[in-house]
C-alpha cells in the first residue's frame, strides 16, 4: 500500500462516524490495539517530550524500507500515533521525507498536529521525516 | 448558595462566555491560566486606540496628556488595590514573570554575593524558580527549598530551620496555581525579617481571589499579572518598598528611564520611571484600571465567598468519580481543583472534555518540581472565577463520567 492509499483508507474508515464520540471511541480502540513498544526501546533517546504526554519513536531500516514503532502514555495520542505509523512505516526514506500528508486534516484531527508544545505528536511527525532525510543521505 | 449580586448579569459582562465550541456552549474552567475580560475592559482598550492613542510622558499635546493621565491613573488605582503607601512603589512590568526577573536581576545582582541563600518552596511556578537559579549560577548563591506535606502545605518548621544570617531573599507563592494552597505569608514574612531577609511574594494567583494589603503584610516585593484579574494580557506590576527600589540599579536601559544622557554619563530618572525603559504597554495599562474597578465594584469579599462555594460544591461532586484523587487538600485554598483519575491520562481527559466544550488545564502547570515531589506527571485542573456556575460544574462532572466511560 502506498502512503496515499493508506491515508485514503483511513479517511474512508472515519467517514462512518458522524459525531465526535464515535470518532474518538475509534481512535481509543486503535490505541488499545496498537502493539506497545518493547521496554528496551523506551529510551531517553527515543522519547519525544511534549508538555502533556510522552511519545516514544523507534526507527530502523529493513532492507530498503524505513520502519517505525512508537508508543505514548496517553491512549488518544497512542491511537493517533498508530495512524501515523500505519501511513508512514515501511516506505523508502525518500517517500517518507517527501510524503504529502493530508489525512489528519481530512479526518478533522489537525488540531492534534498543531499543538506542537502540548502533545509531542507534531514533534513525532517531524522526527519521522527527519529519519527519512537522514537515511536518504546515508544511502 | 449565595446569589451575589446576580451571576446571570455578571455573565452578560463577559462576551466570550457566549462562544459555542463544536456546537456546545463554552464552559471555561481555565481561569488560573487567565481569566476572561469584561466588556468595560474591552471598551477601554478600543476607546484608548480610537480616541487618545499617543506616546506618554513626552509630547506636549492634548492626546499625549490624556494618555499620560490615564496611564498614571492606573498606577494610583493599582496602589489602592494593594494598599501601597506610595504610587511610585508600583512599577509596571509585563507580568509576574517579568517582575520576579526584575528583582532577581536588579536587587539580586547588586546585593547578593557568594554563599548567600535564597529560599523558595516546592510548589513554585517555574517563573519563581528559574530567575533565582540564574542568579545563583552567576553569583554562587545557594537555592534552598521549603518542603511540603502530602496535602500540599508548606512545612513551616523546616522553613524556620532554614533561616539564618545567610538568608537574603525568601520568594514564595502567595497562592499555588497547581494546588490552590494559600500559604501563611504573614508568618513567612515575619520570620524572614527576623534574620534580615527580604521577601517577595508571587501573587499571580492570589491577586484575583484575596484581599491584598502590602502594608499589613509588611512584604518587601509583590508581583502580579493583570490578565489573571480580569484585565488585559501583557502587563502586571512589581510593588517594592521605596527604600529598596531606590537602592536598586535600573536593569534595562533606554528611553523614559533617564534624566540626562551624554556619551560620558547618564543620570537615571527617579522612581518608578527608572525601571520602565522604553514605550510601555500603554493601552493595556490604561484598560487595567477598569478591571480593578470591576473587581472592587463586585467586592473582593463577595467574589471570594462565591468562589469558595463553587470550590466546595465541585470538591464534593468530583469525589463521586471512582478512582479520582484530589491533588492539593490544604485547609486554605483558592478556587483551584486539581485531580488525577486512576488509569486515565490527563491529556486524554482534556481531549474528551474539550469535545464537550469544557476548557480545563492539564499537565504540570509549570510546576515540574512539585509534580515530581507528588510522584505524578501532571493533573487535570479546573479553576473557577466569578462568572462560573453550579450548572457548569455539573457539566464538568457529566463530562468526567463520559471520559471515564470512553477511556476506562
Ligand atoms: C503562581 C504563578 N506564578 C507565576 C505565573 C506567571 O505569570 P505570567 O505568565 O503572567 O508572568 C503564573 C501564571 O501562570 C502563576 O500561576
Amino acid at each position: 500500500m502506498t502512503i496515499k492509499e493508506a491515508q485514503d483508507e483511513l479517511i474512508e474508515d472515519f467517514e462512518l462516524f458522524d459525531d465526535w464520540e464515535s470518532k474518538y471511541e475509534y481512535i481509543i480502540d486503535l490505541g488499545k490495539q496498537f502493539p506497545p513498544l518493547e521496554e528496551q526501546f523506551k529510551t531517553e533517546e527515543n522519547i519525544i517530550k511534549g508538555c502533556q504526554s510522552r511519545v516514544w519513536l523507534n526507527a530502523y531500516m529493513d532492507g530498503e524500507l524505513l520502519k517505525f514503532e512508537a508508543d505514548s502514555d496517553a491512549i488518544i495520542v497512542r491511537g493517533l500515533v498508530s495512524m501515523l505509523v500505519k501511513v508512514l512505516s515501511g516506505h523508502t526514506p525518500e517517500e517518507i521525507a517527501s510524503a504529502d500528508l493530508y489525512f489528519m486534516e481530512r479526518i478533522g484531527l489537525h488540531q492534534h498536529l498543531a499543538q506542537t508544545r502540548s502533545n509531542g505528536l507534531a514533534s513525532m511527525l517531524k522526527q519521522m521525516r527527519t529519519y527519512g532525510i537522514a537515511y536518504q543521505a546515508a544511502e | 448558595m449565595t446569589n451575589f449580586p446576580d451571576i446571570a448579569s455578571i455573565r452578560k459582562d463577559f462576551p466570550i462566555l457566549n462562544e459555542v465550541i463544536g456546537g456546545k456552549q463554552l464552559v471555561y474552567f481555565d481561569n488560573a491560566a487567565t481569566t476572561q475580560k469584561p466588556r468595560i475592559v474591552l471598551d477601554a482598550l478600543s476607546g484608548y486606540y480610537e480616541h487618545y492613542n499617543a506616546n506618554i510622558h513626552r509630547g506636549i499635546h492634548h492626546l499625549a496628556e490624556k494618555a499620560t493621565g490615564a496611564f498614571e491613573d492606573t498606577r494610583r488605582r493599582m496602589q489602592k488595590f494593594i494598599n501601597a503607601p506610595l504610587s511610585e512603589e508600583v512599577i509596571f512590568t509585563y507580568g509576574t514573570t517579568d517582575s520576579i526577573n526584575l528583582v532577581a536581576q536588579s536587587y539580586g545582582r547588586k546585593f547578593l554575593k557568594e554563599g548567600d541563600e535564597i529560599i523558595i518552596s516546592t510548589m513554585e511556578h517555574h517563573s519563581n524558580i528559574v530567575p533565582w537559579q540564574m542568579l545563583c549560577e552567576e553569583k554562587g548563591c545557594v537555592l534552598r527549598v521549603i518542603p511540603i506535606n502530602d496535602e500540599g502545605e508548606l512545612l513551616m518548621d523546616e522553613y524556620e530551620k532554614m533561616l539564618s544570617g545567610k538568608t537574603k531573599i525568601v520568594s514564595v507563592v502567595h497562592a499555588s496555581n497547581a494546588l490552590g494552597t494559600i500559604n501563611p505569608v504573614s508568618d513567612i514574612i515575619k520570620k524572614a525579617h527576623k534574620v534580615g531577609a527580604k521577601v517577595l511574594l508571587d501573587g499571580a494567583q492570589a491577586s484575583s481571589h484575596l484581599f491584598l494589603d502590602v502594608q499589613a503584610l509588611d512584604v518587601d516585593f509583590y508581583a502580579l499579572s493583570l490578565h489573571k484579574i480580569y484585565g488585559p494580557t501583557g502587563m502586571g506590576i512589581l510593588y517594592g518598598k521605596k527604600e529598596l527600589l531606590d537602592a536598586m540599579p535600573p536593569y534595562r536601559g533606554g528611553g523614559e528611564m533617564i534624566k540626562e544622557v551624554t556619551f560620558e554619563k547618564t543620570t537615571y530618572n527617579e522612581l518608578p520611571y527608572k525601571f520602565e525603559a522604553g514605550t510601555p504597554n500603554i493601552a493595556d495599562v490604561v484598560a487595567a484600571k477598569y478591571a480593578l474597578d470591576y473587581v472592587d465594584t463586585l467586592g473582593k469579599d463577595n467574589i471570594a465567598k462565591y468562589e469558595s462555594e463553587l470550590l466546595k460544591y465541585a470538591t464534593d461532586a468530583v469525589r463521586e468519580i471512582p478512582g479520582l484523587k484530589i491533588i492539593g487538600q490544604a485547609k486554605d485554598k483558592v478556587s483551584v481543583l486539581s485531580f488525577v483519575i486512576e488509569g486515565m491520562h490527563h491529556q486524554d481527559i482534556a481531549v474528551i472534555l474539550d469535545n464537550q466544550g469544557i476548557a480545563v488545564r492539564t499537565g504540570h502547570h509549570c510546576t515540574q518540581p512539585l509534580m515530581s515531589r507528588l510522584g505524578i506527571l501532571g493533573t487535570t485542573r479546573a479553576s473557577f472565577a466569578v462568572y462560573n456556575t453550579i450548572e457548569e460544574i455539573d457539566s464538568l462532572i457529566k463530562g468526567l463520567h463520559k471520559a471515564k466511560k470512553m477511556l476506562g
